[in-house]
């Protein structure tokens, strides 16, 4: 009867989906690139072509490989998503390029082409990808670090707050000699991975003890500190590094994976009272934040000067979607330059929205969904809680920082200075994203890897260090009995805390002792099938108690 | 250029967006249909199929064909008419799972290593096991849960035989050994 067993083989590891799907993503931009030249001086641009469309390719390309040799069950559409966008943000940015060379739209000052540097910052963020993906075994591993990663976030964050702030009013970067980094980007990879650890550490405590009061669960007073210090953190944010996007990101990351971890709506609600109510305090007081909420409430006074406020990139953008309308004026076709010196970073969108009509920024909106959805869905499959609370909590940021970006070039929310993930340029963001895909991707390998052959099972190796530890009082009664005391056997005590050592054996899945059995059944250490308890009628004791103890393995 | 090439290109180039988009939808279409937990003829963890249902559970079901499940009366105890052959879910948000009974122990519980892994309050992490008796019957035993473990209506206090289509109740969740 073992040939009911499921060997690895033939386990679907869909890594040949995975490579039709990053040709295809590749050779999209690539188009994009032969439309940008042809619609401009009528001729392919084979150097942007080879170095930007093929270049990424075949970076890709590497990280597939290895993909294939280190992460063989990963989800099949993270990586040729990822690649997607950055492609396509490579390509928007060489278009750009060529009009902001030329000093078109800028009022006559020349800019500087950004598409090589971007290609570059997305070489680094694909090697980090790899690094990440060949060097994390587990994920749970940075379990192990959650307050270490605590400290880490609170350090990137303060971090620019002594640097100057620069021409466009928010603090949030970091210069040093010729780089300038934004400390921001990174911290949201370390505070997730800060507060998956935490709360599945103290989830029990926040989703039971409450108090029901009409109908939703309120959290006890004390209960309350962890929220109110990340909501003081945000604001805090907010009034130093005058930055509302880095600010509402973080305060809705950690609200919701609140709500991820305790089920309890009412977190929500809160959250989102506590965000008003700061971020409307704030507004008020802060003059920068101000400007950009006058700015937002009406852009055409801002645009025409006739506001408070002198701003006219708001107006400008809507002044793009409606020349672009439902089809787009076409790549390289349009004026996405008029946006001024943000129209490759923050408002890259805008570009979209213009030269690809709504039809196509509702095609990039389709594509980010999908790779916010495959992270939750790695979520869900996830059998650990941490790694649970970990895909969720960084498929969220990658949600709300589309939305926060998408939502502020688009006239729905004030405007923030946050990059769109992928597409726009910026090194640091590329960077950080490309970690965040390598963390879900190792996470999601997890998740769907089948449990390991009958061959290889080891039930020795399932005794958890940490379970064993406070298990062997009970289960080392010597008896007679040839098998070893269950290991998975230890009592109800309500906490599901996985211990990261054990799990990382036989191939880090955690589901093994319910998992297949040894192949033959003449193998003699089987430990799940104790025998029952000649005692019949005696209550419940401890396995191993009747008879069956043995040596513990 | 001409305007027309022009306008060709322009909505070529927004169908092969589009096209990504349905491609990649289509890739997913295998997690969203594909995720049939009952019957399967492999001795996995059939559970679970909220939780871990996503990527893993294709596959099995995809290589063994069905036939052998058929052949399921196993030489030692399948052909006595009176010994279950599996194990079906009736009530409680896993309803309808079955899963095929083979000589390993079922775990039920909260805790995500059990064959059955629940998502129920009232259920411990390791709430109780059902194991076959030499004799070829089954046995349920309680783990020690904090709520208990009952057969039909009498509280569970020790290893008790599982008859056929007896209910074992767990929180919210009723078991069933069926034929």
């Amino acid at each position: 009867m073992s040939n009911t067993t499921i060997t690895p083989q033939a386990a679907p590891n869909r890594r040949n989906t995975e490579l039709m799907m990053l040709g295809f993503a590749v050779l999209v931009p690539m188009l994009a690139y032969a439309n940008v030249g042809l619609a401009g001086d009528g001729s392919l641009p084979m150097g942007s072509l080879i170095k930007y469309g093929f270049g990424l390719g075949v970076f890709a390309g590497i990280a597939h490989l290895l993909v294939r040799k280190f992460a063989p069950y990963a989800d099949p559409l993270l990586l040729p998503l990822a690649t997607f966008l950055n492609g396509m943000g490579l390509m928007f940015i060489n278009r750009l390029d060529l009009d902001i060379v030329k000093g078109i739209g800028l009022g006559g000052r020349h800019g500087t082409a950004a598409a090589g540097s971007q290609l570059m910052y997305s070489a680094i963020g694909i090697g980090l990808f790899v690094g990440i993906v060949v060097l994390l075994k587990d994920h749970r591993l940075l379990q192990r670090y959650t307050y270490t990663f605590m400290a880490l976030a609170l350090v990137l964050l303060v971090s620019p707050i002594p640097f100057p702030g620069d021409m466009y009013g928010a603090k949030i970067w970091i210069r040093l000699g010729p780089f300038n980094f934004q400390p921001g980007e990174f911290t949201k990879i370390v505070l997730t991975i800060f507060f998956a650890g935490y709360l599945m550490a103290k989830r029990d405590a926040l989703a039971l003890a409450s108090r029901k009061v009409m109908g939703l669960y309120f959290p006890r007073g004390r209960d309350m500190g962890p929220i109110v210090v990340v909501w003081l953190l945000s604001i805090l944010i907010l009034v130093f590094e005058r930055d509302l996007g880095t600010s509402l990101l973080f305060f809705g990351l950690f609200v919701v994976m609140l709500y991820v971890a305790t089920e309890r709506t009412s977190w929500l609600l809160f959250g989102l009272f506590m965000a008003i109510g700061g971020a409307v305090v704030v507004g008020t007081l802060e003059p920068h934040v101000h400007d950009r909420v006058a700015a937002w409430l009406d852009p055409l006074a801002a645009y025409n000067g006739s506001g408070s406020v002198q701003s006219e990139q708001l107006a400008q953008a809507l002044f793009g979607y409606g020349t672009g309308g439902l089809l787009g004026t076409g790549l390289n076709q349009g004026h996405p330059t008029e946006i001024g010196f943000a129209a490759r970073s923050d408002f890259i969108l805008t570009t979209v929205g213009e030269e690809l009509g709504l039809a196509g920024m509702m095609a990039i909106f389709m594509v980010y969904a999908l790779l916010i959805e495959r992270g939750l869905r790695t979520s869900l499959a996830a059998r650990d809680p941490f790694g649970k609370l970990l895909a969720a909590g960084l498929s969220v940021t990658i949600a709300l920082q589309v939305f926060v970006v998408a939502g502020g070039v688009t006239g729905l929310i004030p405007l923030t200075g946050m990059t769109m993930p992928f597409l726009a340029q910026g090194g640091s963001s590329v960077i950080t994203n490309w970690a965040l895909v390598a963390i879900l991707i190792r996470i999601s390998d997890t998740a769907r890897r089948p449990a390991p052959p009958a061959g290889t099972f080891d039930p020795g190796a399932q005794v958890a260090p940490r379970r064993g530890s406070h298990a062997s009082g009970r289960d080392g009664t010597p008896a007679g009995g040839t098998t070893p005391p269950q290991p998975s056997a230890t009592p109800a005590d309500g906490s599901s805390a996985p211990d990261p050592e054990a799990l990382t054996v036989a191939g880090g899945v955690p589901s093994a002792p319910g998992g297949p059995p040894p192949g033959g059944s003449g193998t003699p250490p089987r430990p799940f099938v104790p025998p029952p308890n000649p005692g019949g009628g005696a209550p419940f004791g401890p396995p191993g108690q009747g008879g069956s103890g043995g040596p513990n393995p | 250029m001409s305007e027309l090439t022009l306008t060709v290109m322009r909505l070529g180039f927004l169908a092969v967006l589009w096209l990504f988009v349905i491609v990649a939808v289509q890739v997913i279409r295998s997690d969203l249909f594909g995720t049939r937990v009952t019957q399967r003829p492999t001795r996995r963890r059939t559970a679970a199929p909220a939780a871990a249902g996503g990527g893993a559970t294709p596959p099995p079901q995809a290589q063994p064909a069905p036939p052998p499940q058929r052949q399921q009366a196993r030489p030692r105890r399948g052909q006595r008419n009176n010994s279950p052959s599996k194990l079906v879910i009736t009530e409680g948000s896993l309803t309808g799972t079955t899963i095929n009974l083979t000589d390993q122990q079922i775990t039920i519980g909260r805790a995500h290593d059990s064959t059955i892994v629940l998502d129920d309050d009232y259920a411990s992490s390791r709430h109780a096991r059902i194991y076959p008796a030499p004799d070829g019957s089954w046995v349920v035993e309680d783990l020690g849960s904090t709520n208990g473990t009952y057969l039909d209506r009498t509280r569970l206090t020790g290893p008790t035989p599982v008859p056929l289509g007896a209910p074992i109740r767990i929180g919210k969740t009723v078991i069933e050994l069926r034929r």
